[in-house]
């Protein structure tokens, strides 16, 4: 994929998608076909920053990664017509279907080989260096307390959850292909370990971080 | 939260931003919207509240955004 091809402007004039894709025969397979175009070249730019995730795949792995995204977010386009309003420019309203599409597949595709490590007690990335004897020690009891309250104030699945994405890393979407899950209700199992957490530092006497 | 930018870091993924915040299929609605209002320097915050908390709790809406952001950018450019 070339930069030009990632970043060559739309064709047709934001204001008349729309109408154009609620036409009637060939005003719309025509619509269809540029809005394919420009889903293609949303998929690609996204595919594009996020290559560097992916070393080992070609130009056109990555191209059939792009239009693979462009095909799904067409059909969701075309299905959710309905839901756009006018709040935002058409295209941009667009866009986010594309991109999204392509991250998500992104995401998996760089961790599709990878190993998952979904025990709980893996906390290594708690061990933080410390610049000063001080800092040590305040630090060492925040982290402490913290430990206790993944231990102590979550539910199995939100203690799986919260270690997962927020210290192992996992990427959402993976976690939820792997879980059989999707992402709004993983991010509703970490809000609610969150707020736990939270709520069990401030009974131990941390505020924002401090005690 | 800390003098430590890394511990910070960590804070922020294992406590979240701490605030009310949108979940991620809310934040996908508005998205397009909050990109249009913020390149046209607009309060986004104040008309959508609650998507700058989820993008500052949640990775994945938070590139989303960023490339949502950077390819509008371009097409005005354009």
């Amino acid at each position: 994929m070339s930069a030009a091809a990632a970043t060559a402007a739309p064709a047709t004039a934001p204001d008349g998608w729309h109408l154009d894709l609620r036409g009637d025969g060939r005003r719309r397979e025509e619509a269809i076909a540029r809005l394919h175009g420009l889903l293609l070249r949303a998929a690609r730019f996204e595919v594009s920053r996020r290559r560097a995730s992916l070393p080992r795949l070609t130009g056109g792995d990555l191209d059939e990664l792009a239009q693979e995204a462009a095909d799904d977010a067409a059909m969701s386009v075309l299905r959710r017509l309905d839901d756009f309003r006018g709040e935002s420019r058409f295209t941009t309203w667009a866009y986010k279907f594309a991109l999204l599409e392509a991250a998500v597949k992104v995401r998996r595709r760089a961790w599709r080989d990878r190993e998952l490590t979904l025990e709980p007690e893996t906390w290594s990335q708690l061990e933080h260096p410390a610049p000063s004897p001080a800092a040590t020690a305040e630090r060492g009891a925040l982290l402490a307390a913290i430990q206790e309250g993944i231990r102590t104030a979550l539910t199995p699945r939100q203690r799986q959850v919260l270690v997962a994405l927020a210290l192992n890393g996992v990427p959402i979407d993976v976690l939820a292909e792997r879980l059989g899950s999707n992402r709004n209700a993983l991010y509703k199992t970490l809000h609610d370990a969150r707020r736990r957490l939270r709520a069990h530092l401030e009974a131990t006497g941390f505020t924002g971080g401090r005690r | 939260m800390t003098t430590d930018p890394d511990l910070d870091l960590t804070l922020l993924r294992l406590l979240g931003p701490g605030e009310p915040e949108v979940d991620c299929d809310e934040c996908f609605e508005l998205l397009d919207r909050y990109v249009d209002l913020e390149l046209a320097d607009e309060p986004a915050e104040e008309i959508l509240p609650g998507v700058r908390a989820h993008l500052a709790g949640c990775p994945a809406c938070a590139e989303e955004h960023e490339s949502l952001r950077a390819l509008v950018e371009l097409d005005h450019l354009s």
